[in-house]
């Protein structure tokens, strides 16, 4: 990969205007460029070195040591346990094991049901205040821009009163009859309670019997909690503004010509989007997928300030059992370990995602870096 | 309709066009009414929670619990902020996060466009790796970092310290990322003019380039500000002591109701609503910028 990368860097100084190559002998009045280089760079890669390739090292060797939080990680006392900590997290039929399995499945909900809601709104907002005729589009855009821009702490505050028993969300429900939920103490799966609606209240057996790290089959298929559906809302209000920017930009780069000529043809306005545009934003929609799906694993400051996992460990995911069993349980080993399992969950969802746009690998890998700016303000 | 498309010159077509529209005027009507609803709704669902936030920070409790959808409390009062500001760490919070805040966004506009300028424009041996590097750590997601950075911290002797709290965060990937494609984007005969003049690189760097790297600083400052503004993982991670906590950390606490039995939604409402307003500022700010995408600092 890093000589794909070289290679693209080389080729894209180029049309920069630079016509030397790469290398040049030093001296006249280009001397001690390397110098300069290496000293203007310097700052990024000690800071960068120091606080993310020294910390990864050292954390591989506590997720493969007994180290309890006293003194030095590398002090005589602290032992190799080989793959202990990963093993006692992915199997073992512990406690251990079963808080992993719940957090996975809490998560992998969450994740299911946010990409594709957060995509699809934030494709609506784009397409609704791109149009030429709308008066108010400067309005419009700030007000589905905003929430992106606020903090996550100060949202998951305003949540927990707008969700709370007595909160707006039910005094709404009500207007329509809907006795709501105290959604963040509800644990119950959305899932199980459609099913239970349904009259069914047990699952059949086989589910039952059997199950993955420690959760039975019956309940990976449960849904999330009711305390996680309030935060998945929360997720689509905050992120559907930025990916709704990436759109528009996508939106704006489109020829109008295909637009007129499908329209002399009669093409319906649902036909144009469906078969036109759609597959012209096809770049910008990965992106979206792509940095939703990463996001979404990395589910953490709402958590720690909303719910810390309750209720009934129903809101608890790998980043939030990650901290606290290094923090609150001193389980450093297991809470390195599974900061380790979600990194490679991370990376195998991209891995997936650039397999999918395999076909344009190299300009899309170029755009997604160009849409970078606006994809992580948030 | 088809067969005058077929008989075909330009002009033909463009009436056809135009009978096209004024047939459909009447429906065109009815679709943009329908556009404008639909937009209102979703405005006020995104609007009014945040309406909420402000005017229940002026509500007493159980105004706020018995009303939790209106918007004029029923009597106004500040005791929220009075205890804000007077009867907890609040000024504390927001002085640290005030630190924590201008330290990062100076350092990441320094650091950031350094880096990105001599990946861009100075030719040394191991560029190529330096910026693959570069590209590979904005693959590595925060979250996994936790446990790593207090380990650094820790055997390094910076926990619970504001070094500890800054440093980390000080450079970012992405923002180098950004004046790289920003300086490769500027024609080089400007610096090639002041090169032979006698200009060191350094020189060269600070007032010929930079002066001219307005924009993509532009989006630095902002991405940073919101981002050390809203930080909160970081500071978990990095700090204990309560001289030390920022807003994020601190409002987090009031939020998980450590202090107290009652809910105090106006308290922690008023506290959420302060500690957006400096983003919300800048937002409102550089609004222009960020919302009008088709005008990036890092066109091509």
């Amino acid at each position: 990969m890093s000589t794909l990368l070289e290679s693209t860097v080389i080729e894209s100084t180029q049309p920069g205007g630079t016509p030397r190559g790469p290398r040049r002998p030093r001296g006249g009045i280009r001397g001690g460029e390397s110098a300069s280089g290496w000293l203007f760079t310097a700052p990024t890669i000690l800071l960068l070195g120091l606080f993310l390739l020294v910390p990864i090292l050292m954390a591989l060797w506590v997720s493969v040591s007994d180290w309890s939080g006293n003194g030095s990680p590398f002090s005589a006392g602290v032992h190799f346990v080989g793959a202990q900590n990963f093993g006692s997290v992915l199997s073992g039929g512990g406690l251990t094991e079963e808080n992993f399995g719940i957090s996975l499945k809490n998560n992998l909900w969450y994740v299911i049901l946010v990409v594709p809601a957060q995509t699809v709104v934030a494709l609506f907002l784009a397409v609704m205040v791109n149009r030429q005729i709308l008066k108010g589009r400067g309005f419009f855009r700030t007000a589905f821009y905003f929430p992106s821009v606020t903090s996550s702490v100060a949202i998951t505050v305003l949540w927990l009163f707008l969700f709370s028993q007595s909160g707006a969300i039910n005094n709404v429900l009500s207007w329509l009859g809907v006795n709501g939920p105290n959604w963040f103490q509800e644990p119950s799966g959305i899932v199980q309670d459609a099913l239970a609606g349904l009259g069914i209240r047990q699952g059949p057996s086989a589910l039952t019997g059997g199950g993955f790290l420690g959760v039975s089959w019956w309940d990976w298929i449960g849904g999330p909690s009711v305390a996680m559906t309030a935060l998945i809302f929360m997720a689509i209000f905050t992120t559907s503004g930025t990916f709704m920017l990436l759109f528009i930009a996508a939106l704006q780069n489109l020829s109008g010509e295909v637009q007129e000529a499908a329209m002399v043809d009669g093409a319906s306005g649902w036909q144009r989007f469906r078969f036109i545009t759609l597959p012209q934003l096809r770049p910008t929609l990965f992106t979206v997928l792509t940095l939703g799906l990463i996001g979404g694993w990395q589910i953490f400051d709402q958590i720690y300030t909303g719910t810390q996992g309750g209720p009934a460990k129903t809101t608890t995911v790998p980043a939030y059992l990650s901290y606290t069993s290094a923090f609150h349980d001193q389980n450093w080993g297991q809470g390195a370990a599974i900061g380790f399992i979600l990194f490679v969950i991370i990376i195998v969802f991209t891995i997936l995602q650039r397999f999918a746009l395999r076909d344009r690998a190299v300009s899309k890998r170029r755009m997604r870096l160009y849409t970078i700016e606006t994809g992580g303000r948030r | 309709m088809s067969v005058a498309v077929k008989a075909g010159s330009p002009a033909e077509l463009k009436q056809v066009v135009y009978k096209h529209r004024e047939k459909l005027t009447r429906k065109q009507l009815a679709t943009r009414s329908l556009l404008y609803a639909v937009l209102l709704i979703i405005a006020v669902i995104y609007v009014y929670p945040f309406l909420i936030e402000i005017f229940t920070s002026f509500k007493t409790e159980s105004d706020a619990t018995a009303d939790p959808i209106g918007l004029i409390p029923t009597t106004w009062t500040t005791a929220a902020y009075q205890q804000l500001f007077v009867n907890s760490d609040f000024p504390v919070w927001f002085k640290n996060s005030a630190i924590v805040t201008v330290f990062v966004t100076t350092g990441r506009v320094f650091f950031d466009s350094l880096a990105g300028y001599a990946l861009a424009r100075i030719h040394f041996r191991g560029r190529g790796f330096v910026f693959a590097a570069v590209v590979a750590v904005m693959a590595v997601p925060s979250v996994v970092l936790l446990i790593p950075k207090f380990l650094v911290l820790n055997t390094i002797g910076l926990y619970d310290s504001y070094a500890g709290m800054i440093l980390p965060i000080l450079v970012d990937a992405a923002g180098v990322f950004i004046m790289k494609g920003f300086f490769e984007s500027i024609p080089a005969s400007v610096e090639e003019q002041a090169r032979i003049d006698g200009a060191g690189t350094f020189r060269l760097f600070w007032s010929v380039v930079l002066p001219m790297a307005r924009p993509a600083l532009i989006t630095i400052i902002i991405l940073s500000f919101q981002g050390s503004w809203n930080e909160l993982s970081q500071f978990i991670i990095s700090s204990q002591s309560p001289n030390l906590t920022t807003l994020t950390k601190g409002v987090a606490s009031l939020a998980s109701g450590q202090v107290g039995s009652a809910n105090r939604y106006p308290l922690k409402l008023a506290a959420a609503l302060l500690m957006t307003i400096p983003v919300a500022a800048m937002f409102f700010i550089f609004q222009s910028k960020i919302l009008n995408t088709s005008d990036g600092a890092v066109k091509e």
